[in-house]
């Protein structure tokens, strides 16, 4: 797998503002490194802590599943970890980045060239077809067009949809959508994947097929972090973290804590 | 792909209120080129008709005793002791601050002559000028163009027996005529017309002038101020301002205008109000969308420029269709407030683009503060559904 890193020729390249890597095989061992995570919602009533303190450590080709109850925190945690949401205190690095020490809207970079992003209810957008919401993160970045069509229908052919590029969302069953979902977190090649309970809206069927997916992108070397509750589908993961009430149950797992 | 294939996607799924949005601004443009149109065309009719009317302005030698009887000129029984004016002063006028509104010159000498035994009042002008300014003068032949040529008017050449063709002498010296004026109901009918520097000759003036009239087109400065600045460059004269009703027609004009102004500013103020509460609802009813976007990697500034994309292409489609509307109304609306004069609608490519301009400028105006808004939309409401 190619991953899209800092050399890559977007416009807005991360390179510029990157900290110098750590060694090759330093880095790959500490792809993820969440250290003391907190975070604090200030609501009408009392401030609601979703996550304390969280250490974590993930490897480069890790298929992790974030388990727990309702309201244990995993949303919130994958929210922090995508970029999307500051966290109250504490860190986050993918790849070496300090993704909260970013300026501006590196951010936003981040996002589009290290994650790709699969939503528990597809989140497509309903007006554009199968193949133009694949191509939606290639929308502000400088490629050609040629070549963003090509990618979006490799990885539309990837995950068998070719024949259903022009269909929109609405036209497409819920495994399909799922997959032109994962296809758009694909498109860009990203290093890490984070995936919102996918199989939440979808029959034992399809979320077979759409696991057998994850788990055949994960065999090619991608990292992905799966926020479920599922139980059924936790034989698919290599390692399983479990929340609750915002802390990793048992504490963090043997020698992470460091 | 790019942005704006998100927009058009977006305006073509949300359509009734891409339509909503389009509508507004075209009554708004619509309405300004309606109102831009009209007052263009009454003014050009105004215009039309301050040159029919000929001079605005006279320029006469400056004198304390004399009687009016000619264009603000004594000839107290052909007295013509008045003083006279310097042809070559003429090349003044051309320097005043103004002299962009100067339309026409038309220097006149006036002299008595004998013709057939009678005293008679001959003027020389520049012909071409002359006729110019004269429009209601309706010849029977042509124009005097030779030195020994001549024009009669109706009564002067009842009074002599001229025709068309007829030669006469005056003073002594042969002339033909060429033209017989159709009666005036002014003085004129009582003049024989001939080039000027046939009338100085004849009547010992040379490089000098009577009187000279002036049109001045001035729809949007005051016809006093140029006859000012005329006083200014020809000292020793006399300059009179003319033509009281057109200067209220213009006046009425530029109330029209500025009451046209008014309301298409209240109207672009309204619909940039309209334009900003549908966009504000089109941001909201698109809040997981915008997340989406922003999870998927766009930044503020691609939110902010997508709304405002949005916004762009629907204005271009109203400006055009606003454009058309407007025509449309102007041509409907006009006839009622010419009163039965002749006037064109003219169409006009930089009002075209001025209206899509407009409608560009007030829709991106309008959607600026939702576009902004967008942009700062928590991308975390993307995941709320977990």
């Amino acid at each position: 797998m190619t991953h899209v890193t800092a050399q890559t020729g977007a416009e807005d390249s991360l390179a510029p503002v990157l900290p110098s890597s750590p060694a090759q095989e330093e880095r790959a061992a500490r792809f993820i490194e969440v250290r003391g995570l907190e975070k604090t919602f200030a609501g009408d009533g009392a401030p609601v802590q979703a996550l304390r303190g969280l250490d974590l450590v993930v490897p480069e080709g890790s298929f992790l599943g974030v388990m727990g109850q309702s309201g244990s925190g995993k949303s919130t945690f994958l929210a922090v970890l995508g970029g999307l949401s500051h966290p109250s205190a504490g860190e986050v690095r993918v790849d070496g980045i300090d993704l909260y020490g970013l300026p501006g809207e590196r951010l936003a970079d981040f996002r589009r060239e290290y994650l790709g992003f699969v939503f528990q209810s597809f989140n497509l957008v309903p007006y554009l077809t199968a193949l133009e919401n694949v191509l939606l993160p290639l929308a502000v970045k400088r490629m050609p067009a040629a070549e963003k069509r090509a990618r979006a229908i490799e990885v539309l052919g990837r995950v068998g949809l070719a024949d259903r590029s022009r269909h929109l969302p609405g036209k497409l069953s819920g495994g399909e959508q799922e997959r032109v979902a994962i296809a758009r977190a694909l498109v860009n090649d990203p290093p890490l994947l984070l995936a919102d309970e996918p199989t939440g809206a979808l029959d034992s069927e399809t979320t077979t097929e759409v696991m057998e997916l994850f788990a055949e992108l994960h065999r090619e070397g991608n990292t992905i972090v799966m926020v479920t509750h599922n139980l059924e589908i936790r034989r698919y993961f290599d390692r399983t973290v479990v929340l609750k009430d915002g802390r990793l149950e048992g504490g963090p797992p043997a020698g992470e804590a460091g | 792909m790019r942005l704006h294939h998100v927009a058009l996607g977006n305006l073509r799924r949300r359509w009734s209120r891409a339509a909503f949005l389009v509508a507004t601004l075209v009554i708004g443009v619509a309405t300004v080129v309606t109102l831009l149109t009209m007052s263009r065309a009454l003014t050009v009719q105004a215009q039309n008709e301050l040159e029919t009317y000929g001079a605005n302005i006279v320029v006469a030698p400056r004198t304390d005793d004399l009687s009016l009887s000619y264009g603000g000129v004594a000839l107290g029984g052909v007295r013509l002791q008045a003083r006279e004016l310097r042809e070559a002063d003429l090349s003044r006028i051309s320097t005043i601050p103004n002299s962009r509104n100067v339309a026409i010159v038309a220097p006149e000498l006036l002299g008595a002559v004998e013709a057939k035994g009678r005293q008679t009042l001959l003027l020389g002008v520049r012909p071409g000028d002359e006729f110019e300014l004269k429009k209601w003068w309706r010849l029977d032949g042509r124009p005097p163009a030779a030195g020994d040529e001549l024009v009669a008017g109706s009564s002067a050449a009842r009074r002599l027996a001229l025709r068309n063709g007829d030669t006469v002498a005056l003073d002594g010296r042969d002339f033909r005529v060429t033209g017989v004026l159709e009666p005036t109901g002014s003085q004129d009918d009582e003049l024989l017309i001939t080039g000027l520097a046939t009338a100085q000759r004849l009547l010992g003036k040379p490089g000098k002038i009577t009187l000279v009239q002036v049109a001045a087109l001035c729809s949007d400065c005051p016809v006093e101020e140029i006859a000012v600045q005329l006083g200014d460059v020809l000292p020793g004269t006399t300059v009179t301002a003319m033509q009281q009703v057109t200067k209220n027609r213009m006046h009425a004009l530029d109330v029209f205008r500025t009451f046209s102004y008014v309301i298409a500013a209240v109207i672009i103020a309204v619909e940039a109000l309209v334009v900003f509460v549908t966009m504000m609802g089109s941001v909201n009813a698109r809040t997981r969308e915008i997340g989406i976007f922003r999870a998927l990697g766009f930044r503020r500034s691609h939110v902010t420029m997508l709304v405002l994309l949005e916004a762009a292409l629907a204005s271009v489609a109203a400006g055009i269709l606003g454009y058309l509307v407007g025509m449309g109304a102007s041509y409907l609306a006009l006839p009622l407030f010419a009163e039965g004069l002749h006037v064109t609608v003219v169409w006009t490519p930089l009002l075209a683009a001025g209206a899509v301009l407009l409608a560009v400028v007030v829709g991106s105006l309008g959607s600026l503060y939702p576009a902004l808004h967008a942009s700062r939309l928590d991308p975390t409401v993307a995941l709320r559904a977990v």
